[in-house]
């Protein structure tokens, strides 16, 4: 009977699945040497670690909506991975309070090289309505690289799109193209 | 206000709100007569009134049989302490922890004397919270490595621990997780939070009143609505400012469209933890829907910063109603499309029941509050009993259950996300006229005030002082998580560790509220 139900419910939903925003290259805060060779052989299948460094939870509910039928991140060969010694990208949320620095170094070093850094959300870019404090190191490039910043309150999970895929798309716009 | 046989000097500051102050050796017969009568410890923090009194400051808030009772109590300068009362309340212990890590004072007795929000980022002897704390001499200071904290241990024959965080597998907020397990079962859980202190309560100290609601909004952003309503009632009653009445039916439609994209986010979640991966992404598809409406309609789609001291800042016309009734109307078909299948669902059904359960007299003693309160027969809900307007007029009718598992939590949030549905319905029709913001009063002197809200995970509380020259002096915003993270560790017990994830999801409680 339910098996019946889903199917149904599959079929009258249909897609909902949208075409994929273009990358936003000028997200891009640096380019590291070899960034193009690299994505040359590597394509655009990216896996990525998420890692909240103290954020307000905000951005999380926009990972999780990425994550969501509209988006269809799996057709676009983005997959987010338990383990950071799966991934191409740590993506970071929240300002870095100082109670998870050690571990968003962790976390950091555990990646293999090559590896692109997306600081998510205005506390990630800037410190935000935290700031920098007794408990807070502001901005995450305050603790670790980072590659591309994605601005917003938070970012939409289109705007996080068009920054992964900045992170892992060849150069800024007539770079090496 | 009487409670037990004593009449106690509270005096009533807000509708179903009461203010006082007792001496500390009172608060023990006052929290006594309050747990006799049923009532519950929802808030307790601290303050540093040296540069008003002389002194520290320590504040309850309890929930009695006429509402909320703001309590607080005068303490030395020299050794601030008060009585213990985590032995009255169970849900006081990390409270009073925390009181201690962040401005000295000492909960007299209590068993559980352990650091709780302070990790490794400032001193023992240190306090932030304290007016002459130096935020710059602590943030120059390179931190330990390790930050030693003395978890309970399990011992015995085949006993032994996972330790999980503090990041997580998926994409959640950090904390750790100490479990002792033999085979597969749990025999114990402890977690250590605060991993996500960012000291916001010291950042409001100084702040102006209308970056106080953003700052306030994003204690815990799934909330957003819940604690920027509830700073705003705190201000709103220190000023004695009147709020435009279209403009409080507004804050319950955007309370109301926050509740349904949690809940909706959650059954979705819940569906995905039993491996029913259709169920996430349906009712994703559906929140997906819900806030692309609130960004077209409000220009955000959680509504941030939407509600501010005096009013909110944006308006619906008769087109915006329409369109957003459509869609009530159409998420709650498809909801109902969908209940269907999860009640038809024999794994899912198997997974959920019986797993999790936090027994009705268990929470009523630990005080297990909100939607996961009301899954285990805690018919607490602040927009029923004590409504704040509009509530008053709206007639909310409160979902409960008693089974106390995954199952329950699920079953209040379907019930809730129709209920919501039909208050919005309900707010369309009858939305007065008017203005939707209104300036505040002027600051005179040092004012307080305070704000209680039903969030979607429970009650949201934020407290408020507000200095002589309109600057913002001390703010304490409560997280309903503080009383419920302790029932997770127990609703968990004796289930398996495979299990951990869908019981956690089914509280879904915040890491950020409470760690502040
Ligand atoms: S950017 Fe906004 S949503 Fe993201 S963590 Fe910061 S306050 Fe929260």
């Amino acid at each position: 009977m339910a098996s019946y139900l889903i199917l149904q419910k599959i079929l009258k939903t249909g897609f909902v699945s949208e075409p994929a925003p273009q990358a936003d290259p000028a997200l891009r805060t640096r380019e590291q040497a070899l960034h193009a060779v690299i994505l040359k052989v590597f394509g655009q299948a990216v896996a990525i670690r998420h890692v909240d460094a103290g954020s307000c939870n905000g951005c999380e509910l926009e990972i999780h909506s990425l994550n969501g039928p509209h988006y269809n991140i799996d057709g676009l060969g983005v997959k987010f991975s338990a383990s950071p010694r799966h991934v191409d990208v740590l993506l970071v949320t929240g300002p870095v309070s100082r109670h998870m620095e050690a571990a968003l170094k962790r976390a950091y070093e555990a990646i293999p090289d090559p590896k692109w850094v997306v600081a998510m959300g205005e506390c990630a870019c800037t410190g935000g309505m935290f700031g920098e404090s007794y408990a807070s190191c502001g901005k995450i490039s305050n603790v670790i690289p980072v590659d591309v910043e994605v601005p917003g309150c938070p970012p939409t999970p289109t705007a996080l799109l068009q920054g992964i895929l900045a992170a892992v798309s060849k150069g800024a716009p007539n770079a090496d193209d | 206000m009487k409670i037990g046989d004593h009449e106690w000097r509270l005096d009533p500051i807000g509708p179903h709100i009461w203010r006082g102050r007792v001496e500390t050796g009172q608060l023990l017969a006052l929290s006594r007569a309050v747990k006799d009568e049923g009532g519950q410890l929802v808030a307790l923090w601290g303050s540093d009134d040296r540069h008003l009194n002389g002194g520290f400051g320590i504040h309850v808030a309890l929930l009695t049989g006429l509402g909320l009772a703001w309590v607080s109590c005068a303490l030395p300068t020299e050794l601030p302490a008060y009585p213990d009362l985590a032995h009255i309340f169970p849900q006081a212990d990390r409270m009073q922890r925390a009181a201690f890590d962040l401005l000295g004072i000492t909960a007299t007795d209590a068993v559980d004397e352990r650091k709780w929000l302070r990790h490794n980022a400032w001193a023992a002897d240190e306090f932030p919270l304290r007016k002459d704390f130096s935020p710059l001499t602590a943030h120059r200071l390179p931190l330990p490595e390790v930050d030693a904290y003395p978890f309970i241990r399990v011992q015995g024959d085949g006993v032994h621990e996972i330790a999980v965080g503090p990041i997580h597998a998926g994409t959640i907020e950090p904390g750790h997780f100490r479990f002792s397990i033999i085979g597969d079962r749990i025999l114990k859980l402890e977690a250590r939070l605060g991993y996500t202190h960012k000291g916001i309560e010291k950042r409001f100290e100084g702040m102006d009143i209308a970056t106080g609601a953003r700052l306030a909004g994003r204690v815990s952003g799934d909330s957003h609505s819940a604690y920027a309503w509830a700073y705003c009632m705190a201000v709103e009653m220190a000023t004695a400012s009147a709020v435009p009445e279209r403009a409080l039916w507004l804050r319950a439609l955007f309370l109301e469209i926050e509740r349904i994209a949690n809940h909706l986010g959650d059954l979705g979640y819940l569906g995905n933890d039993v491996a029913l991966a259709f169920g996430f992404v349906q009712f994703w598809r559906l929140k997906e829907d819900w806030l692309r409406m609130s960004a077209k309609l409000f220009g955000h789609r959680y509504l941030f910063d939407r509600i501010t001291p005096g009013g909110v800042a944006t308006d619906i016309d008769a087109a915006g109603q329409a369109e957003l009734d459509a869609l009530a109307s159409r998420i709650e078909i498809e909801v109902r499309e969908l209940k269907a299948i999860y009640d038809e669902h024999a794994t899912l059904q198997d997974r959920f029941a019986d797993t999790g359960i936090c027994k009705p007299e268990l929470a009523a003693q630990l005080g297990l509050t909100g939607l996961a309160g009301r899954a285990s027969a805690q018919a607490w809900d602040a927009r029923t009993q004590f409504p704040q307007a509009p509530y008053d007029q709206l007639d909310v009718n409160m979902a409960t259950q008693r089974r106390g598992d995954v199952l329950a939590r699920a079953e209040v949030r379907f019930a809730e996300v129709y209920e919501s549905l039909r208050l919005i319905r309900g707010i369309l029709k009858r939305l007065p006229a008017g203005g939707i913001h209104a300036p505040l009063q002027p600051v005179q002197a040092v004012c307080e005030g305070l704000g209680w809200v039903e969030s979607w995970r429970g009650e949201v509380v934020v407290a408020v002082r507000i200095a002589a020259d309109g600057t913002l002096d001390r703010v304490h915003p409560h997280d309903p998580s503080w009383q419920n993270w302790p029932l997770v560790e127990v609703g968990v017990l004796d289930n398996i560790v495979a299990d951990f994830p869908l019981i956690n999801k089914s509280f879904n409680l915040s890491y950020s509220g409470p760690d502040l």
